[in-house]
């Protein structure tokens, strides 16, 4: 009977939590989500993988809100993506743009697809996924020399470099493998 | 009159240039030609391909992300995602895709030269790469 009422009191407060905490992320929205699922979106998609994985990590939609995907597979846009020539022909450039606008982070509930999509509903939606402030703030306790100055990661735009499991969707700290930093814990 | 048949054809296929073709270099080649493109000469896309061009402040070829040993993998010179090799001999999958040849002849001339290629250019290319 006691260990009924105590959690009973436990999903109160959590309940109530959430409401309060909506605003802001923090630990209370992720406990309080019915929806709290780990990670961002493992979906796969052929002609995904073929365009944008020959040349770079093959970002998961959920890695970016919307309106960012909207503005980067444009036909335009796509003929100076980051300075190189990335142009697709009409067909498949409607395949890859619907399957990033169907899972991009503002439609997914994916625990980190849901901070990104927080992180970037106010204000202009960033190009690079290294500018969300989410992802920065996940980031920025990490050295320079092990990102920038290191031969085998060089850029946090590299996620598998390091991320272990980013292949699917995974980027918990705990699948993290910094090259040629073995002893580096968070 | 049979020796002389055999002989004949011995002769011929000694005669044949060794060259390697897929159905859809085939279809390339026909299309490029249709296109205005003339006798491909692989000779010139050999001494095109480290033919150096500024580029948006940088110099730039086509050795610059693919390098001069066909049968090795290349670098992309921004992004540095592995190229796989350009050579049929060690990378089968090369020259089978008519859309896929299409794509990065249309990307890499532009990124490489800053102009789409002709229909010349690339089927001077296209033959010189099968060869390799």
């Amino acid at each position: 009977m006691h260990m009924k009422i105590k959690s009973m009191i436990l999903l109160a407060a959590l309940l109530g939590a959430t409401g309060a905490a909506q605003a802001e992320e923090s630990v209370w929205t992720w406990l309080g989500s019915i929806w709290r699922q780990n990670e961002v979106n493992p979906v796969q998609n052929a002609a995904w993988q073929e365009e944008c994985g020959s040349c770079h990590f093959a970002y998961q939609p959920g890695l970016l809100p919307t309106q960012s995907w909207e503005k980067l597979l444009d036909a335009k846009a796509l003929e100076d993506h980051f300075g190189e020539n990335a142009e697709l022909d009409a067909d498949t450039l409607k395949e890859v743009r619907d399957f990033a606008l169907e899972n991009a982070a503002d439609k997914s509930w994916y625990k980190r697809a849901r901070k990104i999509a927080k992180a970037t509903e106010n204000g202009e939606a960033p190009l690079r996924i290294t500018e969300v402030r989410y992802i920065k703030r996940k980031h920025h306790e990490i050295p320079e020399k092990m990102i920038k100055g290191n031969k085998d990661v060089k850029s946090l735009s590299y996620c598998d470099a390091c991320h272990t499991q980013a292949k699917k969707g995974v980027f918990d700290e705990d699948t993290v493998r910094i090259p040629n930093y073995p002893d580096w814990e968070d | 009159m049979k020796n002389m048949t055999a002989m004949f054809l011995a002769l011929g296929l000694l005669a044949a240039p060794v060259a390697f073709a897929t159905p859809a270099s085939d279809s390339l080649l026909a299309q490029y030609k249709s296109e205005g493109a003339g006798k491909a000469d692989a000779a010139k896309a050999k001494s095109d391909w480290t033919r150096e061009v500024m580029v948006e402040g940088e110099k730039m070829s086509c050795a610059t992300c693919h390098g001069t040993d066909f049968s090795k993998p290349g670098k992309h010179h921004k992004t540095g995602k592995v190229i796989e090799p350009m050579s049929m001999k060690v990378n089968a999958e090369r020259y089978t895709d008519v859309k896929k040849i299409e794509k990065w002849f249309k990307r890499n001339c532009k990124d490489a030269w800053g102009r789409e290629c002709t229909a010349q250019e690339k089927a001077d290319f296209l033959t010189f790469l099968l060869a390799q």
